[in-house]
């Protein structure tokens, strides 16, 4: 009872945030050029869903492409930085550095080295998305026990043998738990870029609907972005629980 | 003395610079098969002594002979096991038994290949120290003192001559501790490897040992050398016999002078 109670908790706050919206709305007869009430969203999502999803296709597989890349880059990165303390020491006060720049900040000179549409947008997701990875990976890694490195190294394994054995599955929870991070962060990154410079996308659309004063659209926009990123989410942390079983089950059998 | 299996003579060790000598002027030799436990107070260089023999570290001063041969890197021949298991949780009891099979040479290039043979391999070595039908658990299922278990195995599965332990049973309750001081003298019957035992806890040097060590406070030295003459087999009751009680006595009078000093 209780558990089911749990398990549909987050649906009934939801349902119940829709409804006291759509009741202000109506009661406070709002205006849809200001705050459109939900009925009207569902409206306008349904009258456009044509173009809508021609702009979220496109929002999509950029911000999967820059999620890509932030993988690929971020996790080659982390093992560098986590494996080596030299390179720590050297490559981590820069990136930190890097991260704290508001990544939105990019945009303009993307946009002059590449020009407008897609490309911007794929390299804004990608360098809002890679640190995360990196970091976790990195910590993974720098986190080995050395008495367990110990063991290896007497035996005579070599770096790569302690990487491949202990140090990269040991990193996977890690490196998982980042994902989920980094894809909700790529979405920011290509809808920033989308909202300044580009003639396609979900950013795009909702800057266009909203220079037309046509409020219900832009929610609507809102409302795919969300369900997407958080579509994706869930596909990362099913993929987590999936690979690395182990390292929380190992937290139930403790608690 | 040539005929020594591990010969250490006059070393020092230092980390850098700084903090001095971690170790010094540590001359002792083993013979082959003989077990032998380092005891002193916390922070004396045991382990330091054990990264010597290992291989991990070279000393400043001095040099590590084993076989007669200078020991200039890791050394593939020794095992070890530590305080904490240090298992990996993502693999099953069995194949973290299995783990230095897959790094250590010859085993390594024949892995893939004769995986079964070496399976029913590991899998004798944990019916061996009473894990039998634990082969597919996950370490995080198992209890400490068969954590600890499984780790020894792992030290053991590649036949090392020589065995190193850094005070492995010391996480331990204290009838699990004896319960795997055991566990630890079978396997040592059976097996004759050498081995060095890192530990506190005096009665357990003396239970196991031949010959016991005593280190004095950083930069350790060897103070004393007993050898415990107690007849082998040994059953856990001569740990209540007065000659053990003696021994023990001994060697905590000469860590009582340490600690006062």
């Amino acid at each position: 009872m209780t558990s089911s109670l749990e398990r549909w908790s987050p649906w009934l706050v939801l349902a119940a945030i829709i409804l006291v919206w759509e009741v202000i709305c109506r009661a406070f007869q709002i205006s849809d050029f200001i705050f459109p009430a939900p009925s009207a969203i569902l409206a306008s999502l349904r009258q456009y869903a044509g173009p809508i999803s021609g702009h979220a296709l496109q929002t999509f597989w950029t911000t999967m492409a820059g999620f890509a890349l932030g993988v690929a880059v971020g996790v080659l990165l982390g093992i560098l930085v986590g494996s080596s303390r030299l390179m720590y020491r050297a490559l981590y006060p820069l990136m930190i550095g890097f991260n704290s720049t508001p990544k939105a900040a990019f945009v303009p000179v993307l946009v002059v080295w590449f020009g407008i549409g897609t490309v911007p947008a794929i390299l804004t997701a990608f360098i809002i998305c890679f640190f995360p990875i990196t970091v976790n990976v990195a910590t993974g890694l720098a986190t080995i026990e050395p008495e367990l490195e110990d063991v290896l190294r007497a035996l005579g394994a070599s770096r790569m043998d302690v990487l491949l054995k202990v140090g990269l599955p040991r990193s996977l929870p890690f490196f998982f738990a980042s994902l989920k991070v980094a894809i909700t962060l790529a979405f920011v990154g290509s809808v920033v870029s989308e909202t300044v410079a580009s003639n396609e996308g979900i950013g795009y659309l909702m800057m266009s609907a909203g220079s037309q004063m046509r409020m219900p659209l832009v929610f609507a926009g809102l409302i795919v972005i969300s369900v997407m990123a958080m579509a994706m989410y869930v596909v990362f942390a099913i993929v987590e629980r999936r690979m690395t079983g182990w390292a929380t089950r190992g937290m139930d059998a403790r608690a | 003395m040539s005929d020594a299996f591990v010969e250490v003579d006059k070393v020092d060790l230092a980390y850098d610079e700084v903090s001095g000598n971690a170790i010094e002027a540590v001359s002792l030799s083993m013979q082959e098969r003989e077990f032998i436990a380092m005891v002193g107070p916390s922070g004396c260089g045991k382990s330091t002594f054990m990264k010597l023999c290992s291989g991990l570290r070279r000393p400043s001063k001095g040099q590590v002979f084993v076989e007669g041969r200078a020991v200039s890197g890791p050394l593939k021949i020794v095992g070890m096991a530590f305080q904490n298991a240090t298992l990996l949780p993502w693999r099953t009891t069995l194949d973290n038994v299995l783990l230095p099979l897959e790094i250590v040479q010859p085993y390594r290039a024949s892995f893939k290949r004769e995986r079964e043979k070496y399976a029913a391999k590991a899998r004798e070595l944990l019916r061996s120290v009473g894990l039998e039908g634990y082969e597919k658990r996950f370490p995080w299922e198992l209890s400490g003192g068969m954590q600890q278990r499984v780790s020894i195995c792992r030290a053991l599965v590649h036949e090392p001559k020589l065995l190193l332990l850094d005070e492995p049973f010391a996480a331990l309750d204290a009838f699990t501790r004896e319960e795997l001081w055991l566990v630890l003298r079978d396997l040592w019957n059976r097996n004759r490897f050498t081995v060095v035992l890192v530990t506190h806890d005096l009665r357990e040097a003396t239970f196991l040992a031949d010959t016991v060590y005593v280190m004095s406070k950083r930069p350790g030295r060897i103070l004393a050398k007993r050898t415990v003459d107690i007849p082998r087999p040994r059953e856990l009751e001569v740990t209540y016999s007065d000659r053990f009680a003696e021994i023990v006595l001994e060697l905590r009078e000469h860590i009582g002078r340490i600690r006062k000093s």
